[in-house]
């Protein structure tokens, strides 16, 4: 293992002085004046071309080009904050709009409320005042009724005792021998019947 | 044995040789690289910009991302004032950049790994920068090498420290990018020799460098042509703003 190690940096020690030793036989071609001429020559040629094109022709378009799109970027943008503004406007008055038509939509609903309830609170007055007409009548009638009542009731007891009397002995007794007694019990009875 | 690391930076002619009063200016590896470059650039740029779409794709995003991270390191280092030299800041960063990124690419050739090239860019850099300078102040652009609220006492040392750093700007700007290209071109190069060398039995460790490495290259390219382009700018903000 060592000897292999040794071996190989032997091996790079020698190839490294063979490439120097090699390099310095033939020294720097840099300095060899031969094709300085040239090269300066040349590099003037094109140097010079490629400055030429570059600063007259292109360069000039790349920054039109980005100065276009600057102007253009900013244009939207201002655009954009244009709109922006146009539709808060909008948002604006439409929620107005709304707000108002709300407002409308609950004074006409409020008006329609009053109007049927004072409708109804007519209807039933006017029903109110019906059913107690037909309630007053009513009672008179059964007040005149009530008047009435106790006569023919004696009348009818009379008449019936009469013929109950008739049917039972046979015999027709006085009418106002009976009227008398049907009187004398209606009075003692009143109470009793007519829960006044 | 391995091949040689460096033999990765030769400059060839490819195709005939062309001469002007005696100068070779040739069509060469490194000419041809700086062409795929430019044109790649340019392609890349032309398709992101012709489509005006409000939601870009992803080429457009691409270009328009580039524009506002050269523009924004620009309008940070340099102010209001750094704008005319947008075009020349953004064609820098881009190149150095791409050749950087092609460079990357297996027996691609890697044209900032030449000191001669950085120094050049360099070197107009340094001297736009200067002319930029006086043309804007005056002769009181030479107020740069005389820093306010330093004692009379240090002032002829602190004038001539100031001076040599200022002319040393093209120099560590060129020798900064150069010679982080072929340090790591290099040193990639080494590994994969090693890779080949030690072979099946060896080999593993040097390969798992080697990717390692890859990545960090790709950082480098990246970060390289970043401080190129942002030293740039900062050396264009002492001649617009003279802040001393």
């Amino acid at each position: 293992m060592h000897k292999r190690l040794v071996l190989y940096l032997l091996l790079v020690i020698f190839t490294f002085y063979s490439n120097v030793n090699s390099a310095e036989s033939e020294g720097m071609p840099q300095l060899n004046p031969e094709f300085w001429v040239s090269q300066i020559f040349w590099l003037i040629l094109t140097f010079g071309f490629l400055f030429i094109v570059l600063s007259k022709f292109i360069l000039p378009k790349i920054s039109n080009n980005l100065e276009l799109r600057k102007s253009q970027i900013l244009e939207n943008i201002e655009t954009a904050e244009k709109q922006k503004i146009e539709s808060e406007n909008k948002i604006k008055e439409y929620e107005t709009l709304i707000n108002n038509s709300k407002n409308e939509a609950r004074n006409y609903f409020n008006e329609a409320r009053k109007k049927i309830i004072q409708d109804i609170d007519k209807k039933r007055e006017k029903i109110e005042d019906e059913i107690n007409q037909e309630i007053k009548n009513a009672e008179k009638e059964i007040v005149e009724l009530k008047k009435g009542s106790p006569e023919k009731i004696n009348k009818i007891a009379t008449e019936t005792s009469v013929h109950l009397i008739k049917q039972l002995i046979g015999e027709e007794i006085n009418n106002s021998s009976i009227s008398a007694i049907v009187e004398d019990l209606s009075k003692k009875n009143k109470g009793k019947y007519y829960g006044n | 044995m391995a091949t040689n690391p460096m033999h990765q930076f030769n400059v060839y002619r490819i195709g005939p040789e062309i001469k002007i009063d005696q100068v070779d200016i040739s069509f060469t590896n490194a000419s041809l690289f700086m062409v795929i470059s430019s044109l790649i650039i340019l392609i890349l740029f032309n398709l992101g910009s012709v489509k005006k779409k409000i939601i870009p794709n992803k080429i457009q995003l691409l270009a328009e991302l580039s524009y506002s991270f050269i523009s924004k390191m620009i309008s940070d280092t340099a102010g209001s004032k750094g704008k005319p030299y947008f075009g020349f800041i953004f064609s820098l960063f881009m190149f150095v950049l791409f050749c950087n990124m092609l460079g990357m690419l297996p027996y691609a050739f890697t044209v900032t790994s030449h000191i001669i090239v950085t120094f050049v860019l360099a070197a107009f850099i340094f001297i736009g920068v200067t002319v930029i300078g006086f043309i804007k102040h005056g002769l009181g652009y030479l107020k740069l090498f005389v820093p306010s609220g330093v004692p009379i006492v240090l002032l002829p040392l602190i004038v001539v420290i100031e001076v040599i750093s200022y002319l040393s700007r093209p120099i560590s700007l060129s020798v900064r990018l150069f010679a982080n290209m072929m340090a790591g071109h290099t040193m990639m190069k080494v590994f994969g020799g090693f890779v080949i060398s030690l072979g099946l039995v060896g080999g593993w460790l040097p390969l798992g460098f080697s990717v390692a490495l890859t990545g960090l290259e790709i950082l480098v390219a990246f970060l390289q042509a970043y401080v190129f382009a942002i030293l740039t700018c900062i050396y264009l903000n002492d001649a617009l703003n003279l802040h001393h």
